[in-house]
């Protein structure tokens, strides 16, 4: 009760500003000439996804911000009520872009725990490269993207490349490059192509070094480390208090990550530690995402060292055109690269799902974290503040 | 801040030497990937038309169309799948599920044109560059199934237990059993257009899945009101059509009828079927025959409120089901459970009476408004080869009605029969269980002009005849009948080479320098039936046209040349029980619009 009476408490420093009116909201009149309003988004090129700041500034100063979303609604929720178990399969990814994976996992993973089905062996694995694969190719964007945030656009461009990489190899496995659509309800839908191993391990070793070049461009840069250092700082009680979760909660000094604390799939056999900072401000979540990169590449190594040739890739179902979840409740979840995902399922006993409901990171991150956190930022780093908490729209809207 | 975090960003000018990422590795140099899910293939000859594809896809990018070229025809509904490219998500859940796996994907990338039109296209029919192409997304390999393939088995009584009794050998499937076996049903229809009677088969296998066996039993009713006989001995055409049954076992569609049927118990039947109170209308239908073609029609007029009075040459219903088909395949209380349903609805029956003995055509013609005829086959035919005049040589549907009738029938120590077809198999295992019963062991040769492959019996009865002890010979053609003494001494065969000349007739040609002598002291001959018109006086012949091979003429709802006569049955159709059931149910329509002069 303390700690959200300190939320409740929590004043940003508005010593340059007019006073809290009674009412518990910040006095503007925008006829003193003092504050203007600017939209940021919803298609602004600094925004990720089609999101919308009202953004209050006094000069180059935010005093007030406020998230609107609305841009991107198209209902999977109530879409998932109309379709059938498998229909809803192709639809779930659209709820994340950049890693619909995880999508397919929940959604995969509910439905068989929910009828108990036991998933093959070779099926799990191929699941576990999958979703670390897309991990990968996030955080290749996302890790240098910081950067481009503000400006540095090279790392970006550079890591682009490199997830093509990964993406030829989630091409030849799962049959696509962004929407794979591979992890169905009882299995996946193919087994490792020939060489596949082998290739990928190329890869990976090309990705270390574009791990040095990343480094020597913006780890070790004055200007992204002035721009960086201090700012977007989230008190660490926030974290408990707000739900945040992955990589932000980890550059908080938390140790949380679903992975470790509640391991599915094989996590729970291989070898791998939290990422840990303690500031807790953009600096710490860029050097946390990029460890996670490094540890994601070791994960990757070891899967391949320890999955099974070959093996079943998919259990028997009933008829997928008929398929009733027998009644219940369930809610799975999995480490996307934002943090801890999940789906709360409630089957009725018939071929459509009750409910389907999305518990993501960015709910939280992009409307009631940035809200505050955008309080007396300056206008600047405001994209770079977003970025740094992964926002992702879809996610929101589902 | 160190020196190094102020140098160090300037180590990216050495890429500045680097040839650009889309000069180095151009993606138009890179086919897709040999699984990349690119743009519909549809090999069109392999397709049926079932509408999975159409019934799995989320978006409802698929429509099914005809197509010029391809006929509608039995197994195939004519339509081809057309997609929508600006609704495919290209899942490819459309591939996965094809029952045919004719439906794939191209590994092609980029796909452009002007005209927005060309983007709803049927793959297989309308060109496209990728046609060809072998890579792409295929169905994945391994145990990689939408829907179970292997058929939920069904229990029969083993050889050693029926070989000596005329008890049901079919034991009929339990509720996880019929529920596991409906739950692999495509709902694709395919088989309710081939069914003669096109029942509702995917809506009464969705009532088992939804375990409401009394909307089951309506669904029956609506177009088949013998389904304890048809879900027994129906020729399944169903099942040979079932799209699954393409790539894995089809549906136990028969199998599963039957659960419906014997799961409602029948003095339940009028107050599921609502058929408490049936408004008379009072016109009169005379019917004669009681065989499935005459109940159908009896069935569905009495609903429409006709008084329908069958007439029963024999002295119990049934027709060929009860006189023709063996104990062991349709015990004969089911027989009754259907028939006594359609009694209750007032349908008369009067039993040992023959039309054109007992009481003549033209005074049925007097007394009720029309007259249904279902007389179906009951004259064997004969061989006609040396020998075949022999008292010992018998006509298997004479003994089949004798051994319901429960008359004697004469049960040699080594029989051999003649025939290939179902009714050759019934009266093989009839006589086998005889045997047993008689002898104590199975001695009969049952031989057919047809090789294995093409004869017209279903497996399942040439692999039974064979488990209770029967030697089955196809493929030779019975010469003459060696008597000595007065004696059978059993039947000279030789090979059979082909059955049909180039024109298409039947013509069978032997190896006469290979033969054969199967050793036999009596000759059971089965290879087909002829109808008996005899209750058609030579006036009213006069008056009827005649159709190619001797049939008599009828139209749409089978209606002869003399409009208050009706023809249905193995008589016209068939011959099997659901051609009858169905030339019945359509023929009561008929009446029903000649009579209410609709």
């Amino acid at each position: 009760m303390k700690n959200k009476l300190n939320i409740l408490n929590w004043k940003p420093d508005r010593s340059s500003f007019p006073d809290m009116g009674e009412d518990g909201k910040p006095v503007i009149s925008l006829d003193s000439e003092k504050f203007i309003k600017v939209w940021q988004g919803p298609n602004h090129p600094g925004i990720t996804g089609n999101m919308s700041l009202e953004l209050t500034i006094s000069g180059d100063e935010v005093v007030e911000s406020k998230t609107h979303v609305g841009y991107l609604h198209r209902g999977f929720e109530k879409l998932f009520e109309r379709r059938r178990y498998i229909q809803c399969f192709p639809t779930c990814i659209r709820m994340c872009v950049p890693e619909p994976d995880t999508n397919e996992y929940n959604l995969a993973r509910g439905v068989e725990e929910l009828d108990g089905i036991e998933v093959p062996e070779m099926a799990n694995w191929l699941r576990m490269i999958v979703l670390e694969m897309a991990r990968l190719q996030v955080l290749l964007r996302m890790v240098p993207g910081q950067a481009g945030t503000m400006g540095l656009g090279l790392g970006v461009q550079w890591g682009m490349y490199y997830r093509e990489l990964i993406l030829d190899r989630m091409e030849e496995l799962t049959g696509a490059r962004i929407y794979h659509m591979y992890i169905l309800p009882g299995g996946v839908r193919g087994l490792l192509p020939d060489g596949f191993k082998q290739r990928l391990e190329e890869n990976l070793v090309k990705i270390e070094g574009f791990l040095k070049d990343i480094d020597k461009l913006i780890l070790h840069n004055a200007v992204f480390k002035k721009r960086a250092i201090g700012i977007g700082h989230i008190p660490k009680d926030w974290v408990d208090q707000y739900g945040i979760v992955g990589p932000v909660a980890r550059a908080a000094g938390y140790q949380r990550d679903v992975r470790k604390d509640y391991p599915y799939l094989y996590y729970d056999q291989i070898d791998f530690d939290y990422n840990i900072e303690h500031d807790s401000d953009m600096f710490a979540r860029f050097l946390v995402r990029r460890k996670d990169l490094e540890t994601t590449l070791d994960i990757l190594r070891q899967i391949m060292a320890k999955m099974p040739d070959k093996g079943e890739i998919r259990a028997e179902t009933p008829n997928v055109l008929h398929w009733k979840i027998p009644k219940g409740e369930t809610y799975v979840r999995c480490e996307s690269s934002r943090g801890e995902y999940g789906f709360y399922m409630v089957a009725d006993g018939s071929e459509f799902p009750r409910r389907i409901n999305l518990r993501g990171p960015s709910y939280t991150h992009a409307i009631a974290v940035l809200e505050k956190l955008l309080v007396n930022a300056n206008i600047s780093d405001v994209s770079a503040i977003m970025l740094s908490l992964a926002t992702c729209p879809p996610e929101i809207e589902r | 801040m160190m020196i190094k975090d102020i140098l160090s960003p300037f180590s990216a000018w050495k890429k500045v030497f680097d040839k650009p990422v889309v000069i180095k590795d151009p993606i138009n140099d890179r086919p897709g990937a040999d699984r990349y899910r690119g743009f519909h293939k549809n090999d069109i000859e392999t397709c049926i038309g079932c509408g999975t594809c159409e019934d799995i896809c989320e978006n409802e990018a698929i429509d099914m169309i005809p197509v010029e070229g391809i006929e509608t025809k039995d197994g195939d509904s004519g339509l081809r799948p057309s997609i929508d490219y600006g609704r495919c998500c290209w899942c490819a859940l459309c591939v996965d599920i094809c029952t045919t796996t004719s439906l794939t994907l191209s590994n092609a990338y980029n796909w452009v044109e002007e005209d927005p039109e060309a983007y709803r296209f049927t793959p297989g029919v309308d060109e496209k560059p990728w046609q060809n192409e072998e890579k792409g997304w295929k169905k994945p390999e391994g145990n990689y199934e939408f829907y179970s393939l292997n058929r939920v088995s069904m229990e029969h009584l083993h050889p050693e237990e029926r070989s000596d009794s005329f008890v049901e050998m079919v034991k009929g499937y339990s509720k996880e059993q019929a529920e596991k076996e409906a739950d692999r049903c495509v709902e694709c229809g395919i088989c309710t257009a081939t069914c003669p009677a096109h029942m509702g088969i995917p809506e009464y296998i969705k009532a088992i899945r939804n375990d409401d066996l009394e909307e089951g039993l309506r669904i029956l009713y609506d177009t088949n009101p013998l389904p304890e006989i048809c879900g027994r001995i129906c020729t399944h055409k169903c099942e040979t059509v079932c799209s699954v049954g393409h790539r894995g076992d089809p549906i136990s569609i028969r199998w599963l009828k039957r659960y419906i049927a014997d799961q409602n118990p029948s003095e339940k039947y009028k107050q599921i079927l609502e058929s408490e109170s049936l408004k008379k209308n009072g016109k009169k239908v005379a019917i004669i025959g009681s065989g499935p073609a005459g109940l159908s029609a009896a069935y569905y007029l009495a609903l429409l409120g006709y008084e329908c009075t069958i007439y029963e040459k024999l002295s119990q219903a049934g027709g060929m089901m009860r006189y023709g088909i063996p104990e062991y395949r349709l015990p004969y209380d089911q027989i009754d459970k259907d028939i006594n349903y359609i009694l209750s609805l007032g349908v008369k029956i009067v039993y040992d009476t023959t039309i054109g003995k007992d009481i003549m055509l033209e005074q049925l013609e007097k007394d009720n408004d029309a007259v249904f005829a279902g007389t179906g086959l009951h004259l064997g035919r004969s061989t006609r080869i040396d020998g075949s005049d022999h008292k010992d040589v018998y006509q298997s549907i004479e003994m089949l009605r004798k051994i319901t009738q429960g008359e004697e029938v004469h049960v040699a120590e080594k029989i051999v029969v003649i025939g290939g077809g179902n009714v050759a198999m019934d009266i093989t295992r009839s006589l086998a269980r005889l045997q047993i019963q008689k002898y104590g062991k199975v001695q009969i040769i049952t031989t057919s002009l047809e090789t294995e492959d093409i004869m017209p019996a279903d497996v399942e009865e040439v692999v039974e005849s064979r488990e209770e002890g029967a030697t089955v010979m196809p493929g030779w053609a019975p010469q003459h009948i060696e008597i000595v003494d007065g004696k059978i001494k059993g039947l000279h065969v030789a090979q059979c080479l082909s059955l049909f000349d180039e024109t298409g007739n039947f013509n069978p040609q032997c190896n006469l320098e290979n033969t054969r002598f199967f050793e036999g002291d009596m000759v059971v001959e089965s290879i087909g039936q002829g109808m008996d018109l005899s209750y058609l006086s030579e006036d009213i012949k006069e008056q009827l046209e005649m159709g190619p091979r001797g049939r008599i003429q009828v139209n749409d709802v089978f209606q002869t040349s003399l409009p208050w006569l009706f023809l249905g049955g193995d008589i016209i159709q068939g011959p099997d029980v659901i051609h009858g059931i169905a030339n019945g149910h359509i023929a009561a329509r008929g009446i029903d619009r000649l009579l209410s002069g609709e």
